[in-house]
């Protein structure tokens, strides 16, 4: 099967910091089985903005981070910087700062963890490194969790993207409160939100989207998976699923049948007339 | 003189940072540094001297979700 990218309608843009983009998925670079999966993953995806991040560079011969950086500048796709691995606002925005210099992009997906177990987002620290990024002129795409006055103060300090997660990074658990997502998304209408990380399976995807999500961020789903492209490609096709249904305009739920086929004029039916 | 790069012990020469960066064979435009925990800019690292015990680290792209 040949690698051809997932398309999105191109008359529904996503705009980030003034960026617009086409496809509302955006795909990690970490954990493939290889470069050249990785490289055949994004391809299929669609995907036109990947996340990186920086690391100590081997002292030896061999310079991982210099060929890596090769391999994605050859995709041609647009890179969001990450500050994992942080715990403070103080180291996030140190990575930031050298991030900036590495990839010559505004662009930081601010990740401040606040515990071990779950890899949850620190809020406080998450708002405070928001806050001098966005006055250094970052334009700061912060990992969080779905609290609504995190989001409101996220937004005061700067940002003008929201990446709530679905459950903790790698969990494969999906979205797990699709209540408070619900109240995040109204609670903040025309902000950009990213669902990210968590997702398990494409249809946890097109969930997130159904509800009005504005885009996905995932990795773990795909890289990890059997063969990693093509998950890649079904998660693009279920993002783009999941859009097309939310645009059009979901159904209401009831809680009894309403037949869809006509009863008037039915053979043997007391209405038959 | 002996510094520390990203933990190691190392030898060198160079009396800079940006000298020492091209010493160990890294591409000064792929790589951001830092001197004893604080971030150097790039632009920063020609007067940047190094010292007996400085610790270098130098950071690079890597994979990342």
């Amino acid at each position: 099967m040949t690698d051809t990218p997932t398309r999105s309608a191109p008359d529904d843009a996503l705009d980030l910091y003034g960026t617009r983009v086409t496809s509302r998925f955006l795909l990690g670079t970490a954990r493939y089985p290889s470069p050249d999966h990785l490289r055949r993953a994004v391809t299929r995806s669609g995907a036109e903005i990947v996340t990186v991040s920086l690391r100590r560079e081997s002292t030896g011969g061999d310079k991982a981070g210099h060929a890596f950086w090769h391999l994605v500048r050859e995709l041609g796709v647009k890179v969001l910087p990450n500050t994992a691995g942080c715990h403070s606002a103080r180291d996030a925005i140190k990575t930031a700062l050298m991030a900036r210099e590495v990839f010559g992009t505004p662009w930081i997906k601010l990740e401040v963890i606040g515990d071990e177990a779950t890899l949850q987002p620190d809020p406080f620290g998450l708002v405070e490194a928001a806050r001098e990024l966005s006055s250094q002129g970052f334009e700061v795409f912060p990992y969080m969790t779905d609290d609504l006055v995190l989001a409101d103060r996220l937004l005061e300090a700067g940002c003008k993207v929201l990446m709530p997660w679905g459950s903790p990074i790698g969990s494969g658990r999906g979205l797990n409160n699709p209540y408070a997502l619900r109240l995040l998304r109204a609670h903040v209408p025309g902000v950009p939100l990213i669902v990210d990380a968590g997702l398990g399976a494409p249809s946890h995807a097109a969930a997130a989207m159904e509800l009005g999500f504005d885009a996905i961020l995932l990795n773990t789903a795909v890289a990890t998976a059997g063969d990693p492209p093509a998950m890649a490609e079904a998660f693009g096709k279920a993002i783009e699923a999941g859009r097309t249904g939310f645009l059009a305009g979901i159904m209401e739920q009831y809680d009894l049948a309403t037949a869809s086929t006509p009863v008037f004029g039915a053979p043997f039916s007391p209405f038959a007339g | 003189m002996r510094v520390e790069l990203n933990g190691e012990a190392v030898e060198t020469e160079a009396a800079t940072l940006a000298a020492f960066v091209i010493d160990r064979d890294f591409d000064p435009e792929i790589v951001a540094t830092a001197l004893n925990g604080e971030f150097v800019p790039r632009f920063e690292r020609a007067d940047t001297p190094l010292a007996e015990g400085d610790r270098v680290e130098v950071f690079s792209p890597r994979q990342g979700g």
